[in-house]
């Protein structure tokens, strides 16, 4: 009857409760080699994902001319996501805001919401006359003159329209300087 | 009946605008003629504007377009809204930027102004400065068990242009939308106002930059009718080729969207790919992909480039031969058929009642193409085709149809393109026009007033999508929230277009 109960698991289990692990404690790596590892990650991702760019657009007051030639840069002739380009629903999802028209009045707030769900680091490209200085609509009641208004603007694509052309151009060389080589 | 209206009308003071006649009607006149126009179905609301010290409507009875105008003394105009809902959103523009008050009007919220500019009325004659913060937006209520609001945009989640949709919804379907634009309104009329007609023609080719050159058109066809002027044949001809380019690259960006939408991207990429051809061959022919300012008052700014001929030649060859072969495909796929047929229709009335052109009106029972009638040159008068049933389907169907006619036409042009003069120079001197340009989503209308130094004195651009828009809502009403993409690019309505 006593030796029964020594066979029993529960009592072992509480034991081994209060009783020092088995378990060795961990070893602890060579700072050098974890820091050549890091430094490998780092490579292979910026080669092999940092060539990517997730582009959210805003039109901010143009005639549409500039959308046109944007989406354009989606048809097969132009490809956009073979260079690892692509446009993206939500700001929240975007590395880059792409931005036409000479910002009206209208649209400054949803501009500026639009820029603050956009998580850092960004980029803020201004395409097309209007969307660098307001083009012809500069001076008008209704438009504030240009996308540099109310952002910080890091790249300037002109035209007007800018063709599809050249608005790849500006992407690829965002691509370019955010060292994905 | 369309008789009563027009004797009412030629009552009024003519007032010299061409080719159609403007009368200026006192108040009771403007009175009875609103009685007549709601007595009268086959009347047509073009467009309603105004200026400082009137309000005009652009009217279309059988054959005949006029102008009817009454004078605003004291701010105030008998409303046209309960006669014509289409002149709702005109009487709400018209309160923003002049404003004049439509008295009994459907509608009195604000439509461009969102509270955000610095003055209100800027095109009265005496703006008042504003500084007041912006109000929050009014929508129709809606009641019913169940009922969600969704609000989506100004933002969108693809790249098109700016504009709020609040939906009320009940399950999966749509009970009421309501859009609400403006959000681009940059000032085009102000802008107009004291220019040159060559340097307002700059901003009617930017009214709506799918439509540069229909609108630029438009624009020069009231200038030229305001001066007297007849543009050398082979300006007309230019012209022309490039309409039917722009129809074209448009049709088929429309038609393979609508594609896309309904979930088959293989036609979208072919019908990209086509128009791709299209535009690189405009840029070619006349330097500009999207032909923007070529077209001037006057004439064209530019001949033909040598290889432009053939270019464009080898685009529409490769067009011509495709459609037919992406049309079987679209037809042969009951999976397209299923979200097409039936989706987002417009009865014929409605299309009617809002006088909407281009291809919605004519999927919708309504045969009207300004190129066939008032007509113009160098168009030879034919009759459009039309559809009755009013659906998504009709409308790419139409397109379809439409950009065949359209490769017919342009290879016509270029085969027997006229010599000799490309502009002729604008006299300076005042006068009154009114310019009507079959574009690929209706027709455009152009009002001008040139004072005596030929500058601009006054100014309305009307693309189609002021009658369009109204329809959108219409048409998504009992149709399940998923489909609105889809019948949002069935209709396409520019949204810059009516933001001005």
């Amino acid at each position: 009857m006593r030796e029964g109960w020594r066979r029993l698991l529960w009592p072992r289990l509480a034991r081994a409760l209060v009783s020092p692990p088995l378990t060795d404690a961990p070893p602890v790596p060579p700072e050098e080699l974890v820091q050549a590892l890091m430094a490998r990650l780092e490579a292979a991702a910026q080669a092999r994902l940092g060539r990517s760019l997730a582009i959210r657009q805003v039109d901010a007051g143009s005639c549409n001319g500039c959308e046109l030639e944007i989406s354009a840069m989606q048809n097969v002739v132009y490809d956009l996501e073979r260079f690892g380009l692509r446009f993206v629903a939500s700001p929240r999802h975007a590395d880059v805001l792409l931005v036409t028209g000479p910002l009206t009045r209208n649209m400054r707030e949803a501009l500026l919401r639009t820029a603050e769900c956009t998580p850092e680091p960004k980029w803020v490209v201004a395409a097309g006359d209007c969307a660098v200085d307001g083009g012809i609509f500069k001076g008008s009641y209704a438009v504030e003159g240009g996308i540099e208004a109310a952002l910080p603007v890091d790249l300037l694509i002109p035209g007007c329209p800018p063709t599809p052309a050249q608005l790849l151009e500006g992407m690829l060389a965002l691509l370019e300087a955010q060292g994905g080589g | 009946m369309s008789e009563v209206l027009l004797r009412l009308v030629r009552h009024g003071q003519e007032q010299g605008c061409r080719p159609h006649q403007r009368h200026l009607l006192d108040r009771g006149q403007w009175a009875a003629l609103i009685a007549a126009i709601g007595e009268d179905e086959g009347v047509a609301l073009l467009g309603l504007w105004a200026d400082p010290a009137q309000v005009h409507a652009a009217l279309m009875a059988g054959e005949a377009i006029l102008i009817a105008s009454c004078a605003v003394p004291e701010g105030r105009y008998a409303a046209l809204s309960p006669a014509r809902p289409g002149a709702v959103r005109f009487e709400r523009m018209i309160r923003d930027l002049w404003g004049h008050v439509a008295e009994g009007g459907l509608d009195q919220r604000p439509w461009l102004d969102h509270g955000r500019w610095p003055l209100t009325g800027p095109l009265a004659a005496r703006p008042a400065p504003h500084a007041m913060p912006p109000p929050q937006p009014v929508f129709l209520p809606v009641e019913g068990e169940g009922i969600h609001q969704i609000p989506v945009g100004p933002v969108h989640a693809g790249v098109i242009e700016p504009g709020h949709f609040r939906f009320h919804v009940q399950g999966e379907a749509v009970v009421r939308l309501e859009a609400r634009l403006g959000y681009l309104h940059k000032g085009h009329i102000g802008l107009m106002l004291g220019k040159s007609a060559q340097v307002a023609a700059r901003f009617a080719a930017r009214l709506s930059g799918d439509s540069t050159v229909a609108h630029g058109w438009a624009f020069a066809q009231a200038v030229e009718a305001a001066l007297g002027l007849e543009p050398p044949p082979r300006a007309l001809a230019l012209r022309a080729l490039m309409a039917e380019l722009e129809r074209l690259h448009n049709h088929l960006n429309d038609w393979g969207a609508i594609c896309n939408d309904a979930g088959f991207a293989w036609l979208h990429a072919r019908a990209g790919a086509l128009r791709e051809a299209v535009l690189r061959a405009a840029a070619i022919a006349f330097g500009h992909r999207l032909m923007m300012d070529r077209v001037m008052p006057g004439g064209v700014t530019d001949d033909l480039m040598p290889a432009g001929a053939a270019a464009i030649g080898a685009a529409l060859d490769a067009v011509a031969a495709e459609l037919p072969r992406l049309g079987a495909v679209c037809d042969s796929h009951a999976s397209l058929a299923d979200r097409m047929v039936g989706t987002g229709v417009i009865a014929p009335s409605l299309v009617h009642a809002f006088a909407a052109g281009g291809v919605t009106g004519r999927a919708s029972g309504r045969g009207f193409d300004a190129r066939h009638r008032p007509g113009y040159p160098p168009y030879v008068p034919t009759e459009p085709a039309v559809l009755e049933a009013g659906d998504v389907d009709a409308r790419a169907r139409l397109r379809m149809t439409e950009m065949e006619g359209s490769v017919r036409l342009a290879r016509g042009l270029i085969e027997a393109l006229p010599p000799g003069e490309l502009t002729l120079p604008l006299p300076q001197r005042g006068g009154e026009g009114l310019g009507l340009v079959e574009g690929f989503r209706g027709e455009c209308l152009h009002w001008v007033a040139l004072d005596e130094g030929g500058l601009v004195r006054a100014v309305f651009p009307r693309d189609p999508s002021w009658l369009l828009w109204p329809l959108l809502e219409a048409a998504i009403e009992g149709n399940i929230l998923a489909d609105f993409p889809l019948i949002n690019k069935s209709i396409n309505a520019s949204y810059s277009g009516v933001d001005l």
